[in-house]
């Protein structure tokens, strides 16, 4: 199949065929392709949009809106830092900006090698074990500089 | 077999919960000294977590803050017993911090094991559903109103009146929709509850479902707690299981389901047509109201849209009147709040209090001022659209009308505290980038007021042109306060006005360009 050279598509055909046909599964079905691809493709879109009875406007819409889904691949590991009111008061800006330079990376990248990506998030609800972070889906609070770096290796080692 | 509770709330397993729980049981095992491990709640003790808990038969003792590396010590030191060690905090019903609470909502979390409805009826669980069974949808409402219970997602607007527009609107279909989005910075009580005292949400929400006449439920939880997502999915599978909802609650004079709706970063979705927008599968940007949606909701059909907090409130007024309720609490604000103590604070945690306790007392006495050990300069309240607070307003009563006549906002009950080595220019300039990040885009004074505030913050903070900076910032917070259309641009001048109220040394000494 040479216009579904990854299969996207069946893939996309998969997810929906797990869910009703109606506009409303839109953010599920992007949820999930997320989830499974690190990203959700260009590619998929159109089939998105055929399955779920949308134009693909629709579908390009909702995906940019929201910031845990990207078009472009994410690193193996996601590592969210938490940039918000009560981590910024327990030291969380300079924490994640020193840890940021000793990596070589800036918010939002992904490292060379692929392992992971650095994002910013705003508030992870751990605030009275500020500063904190959420490692894939794995919360981490009372960060400091060792268990930063041990996060970055973590994830380069796996 | 003696019970041992750790919890698996999200906020013990990031200091740690989790490994504690596996080096305890395996310990047991090498031991051969069989014990049931329960997953609990937290208490909202969160400098004392992991907080150990062990049922023993004079009551619940605690052990905390504990770590793996602790084990093998506890029980050489015989803790299933409640023996004394260097961590012991004994009764923990007795710990200040907690015996000084009137906890309503949250009764239960830390207590009970949260997916359990044997423990859940136990502790008083269904008793607010059974009462809505013998009611009627009517008496129900009025029981709602008369609690004087007020949306506790920060709008404060009356639960119960909200509930009888609902159930006068005329409509094919009526939804109930929790908001589960809780984005302000320096609050968790939705997350602890749903990862600790899951069932009273649904009990919450078949109670509404009843009152209004609504055959459908949504929970919107945001992406960043994957642990509440996956506690609260089991709940429903055992809610399900059990007969309170889908197809086959033969109890129920309606059947009644929810479906878990997860959100994908974006912090306006908690704004409720924003959340409606979401749901229905597009973008989520705000709508214009009117329509209400308590007429035309969810896909169209009237809604009832409540934040968490007051959707778990429900099953306790039902159960004890909404007399009882409206006993507590302090001018218009009536029953508790659960108050969350975070940022650079010494005791950190979830409070539940009648509305009236001062921010001094809560900052200073129950949370025992700064984690760092400095003096306290400013306390956020209310998320990053909340005002800031100095010391010199200490004496502000923690109730929506007293803050709002100080230019403030109680919100979902978030403190945040900063020591002295805040500089309160960054944190205006953080108000207005966060919501430029956070904007929604519909409304042209959140979009671009709040691009350009950022760069006006950046030019006063640089000293270029101070006074005139200073003005613009001032008009420029007027414009979006009347101009936008929802809270994100709306409120985003609170923090970035009171900043400049009440710290406007920190606006008057240049410094070089901002980060």
């Amino acid at each position: 199949m040479t216009d579904d050279p990854r299969g996207w598509a069946a893939r996309v055909r998969v997810i929906v065929a797990g869910q009703e046909s109606k506009p409303d599964r839109l953010l599920p079905v992007l949820r999930a392709m997320q989830q499974e691809f690190g990203h959700v493709p260009r590619e998929a879109v159109a089939e998105i949009a055929t399955a779920l009875n949308l134009s693909r406007a629709e579908v390009h819409g909702t995906l940019s809106f929201y910031q845990d889904l990207s078009e472009e691949p994410r690193g193996r590991h996601v590592l969210r830092l938490c940039r918000a009111e009560a981590c910024q008061a327990m030291g969380a800006a300079g924490l994640a900006e020193a840890a940021l330079a000793r990596h070589g990376l800036a918010w939002g990248e992904t490292a060379a090698d692929g392992s992971l990506t650095v994002e910013p998030a705003y508030c992870l609800g751990l605030c009275s074990c500020s500063p904190s972070a959420l490692f894939d889906e794995e919360p981490v609070g009372r960060l400091d500089a060792a268990t930063l770096d041990r996060l970055f290796a973590g994830a380069a080692a796996s | 077999m003696t019970r041992v509770l750790i919890p698996a709330d999200a906020g013990a397993r990031a200091v740690g919960a989790g490994s504690l729980a596996r080096a305890v049981a395996a310990e047991a095992a090498a031991r051969g000294s069989p014990l049931d491990l329960v997953r609990n709640g937290s208490r909202g003790l969160y400098w004392l977590e992991p907080l150990l808990e062990v049922a023993t038969p004079a009551g619940r003792v605690g052990y905390g803050p504990v770590t793996a590396a602790d084990v093998p010590g506890l029980f050489a030191a015989g803790f299933l017993e409640g023996g004394p060690h260097a961590k012991a905090l004994g009764p923990v019903e007795q710990i200040p911090f907690l015996a000084r609470q009137n906890r309503i909502t949250f009764a239960r979390s830390g207590v009970i094991d949260p997916l359990s409805l044997a423990d859940y009826r136990a502790h008083g669980g269904l008793k607010g559903l059974e009462r809505t069974l013998s009611l009627g949808p009517a008496a129900t409402i009025e029981e709602v109103v008369r609690s004087g219970l007020r949306g506790r997602g920060g709008a404060g607007f009356p639960t119960g009146i909200k509930w009888r527009t609902v159930a006068e609107a005329a409509g094919p279909r009526k939804y109930v929709v929790c908001n589960a989005d809780e984005g302000d910075s320096g609050t968790y009580s939705d997350r602890m509850l749903m990862e600790g005292d899951p069932f009273a949400l649904i009990e919450g929400m078949l109670i509404a479902a009843l009152a209004v006449g609504a055959g459908r439920g949504y929970v919107y939880v945001r992406s960043e707690y994957p642990q509440a997502v996956a506690t609260l999915e089991r709940a429903l599978t055992l809610a399900r299981a059990d007969g309170l909802l889908g197809e086959r609650s033969s109890a129920l004079p309606r059947a009644f389901d929810i479906e878990l709706r997860i959100g994908a970063g974006a912090y306006v979705c908690g704004e409720e047509t924003s959340m409606l927008e979401s749901i229905e599968g597009r973008r989520g940007e705000v709508r214009a109201k009117p329509p209400l949606p308590a007429h035309r909701g969810l896909f169209g059909c009237p809604t009832v849209i409540n934040n968490l907090v007051s959707l778990a409130t429900i099953p306790p007024i039902l159960a004890s009147g909404g007399e009882a309720y409206a006993a507590l609490g302090f001018g218009r604000s009536r029953g508790t709040m659960p108050i969350q103590l975070a940022g650079n604070v010494r005791f950190g945690g979830l409070y539940e209090a009648p509305f009236g306790v001062s921010l001094g007392a809560l900052v200073e006495e129950i949370g025992g001022g700064t984690a760092s050990g400095r003096p306290v300069r400013a306390v956020q309240v209310g998320g990053p659209l909340g005002a800031y607070f100095p010391p010199a307003l200490f004496d502000t009563p923690f109730d929506y009308e007293a803050f709002a006549e100080r230019n403030g906002l109680i919100g979902h009950g978030g403190v945040v505290v900063f020591d002295d080595t805040v500089d309160m220019a960054r944190q205006a300039r953080f108000a207005m980038e966060f919501c430029a990040i956070e904007s929604c885009g519909k409304c042209t004074p959140c979009r671009i007021g709040s691009r350009r505030g950022v760069e006006v913050v950046d030019r006063i903070i640089a000293g270029i042109e101070p006074a005139k900076n200073l003005g613009l910032l001032r008009e420029l917070c007027e414009t979006m306060r009347h101009g936008s259309l929802c809270a994100l641009g709306g409120f985003t001048p609170y923090p970035v006005e009171s900043a400049l109220d009440h710290f406007g040394e920190d606006f008057a000494r240049p410094r070089r360009a901002a980060a």
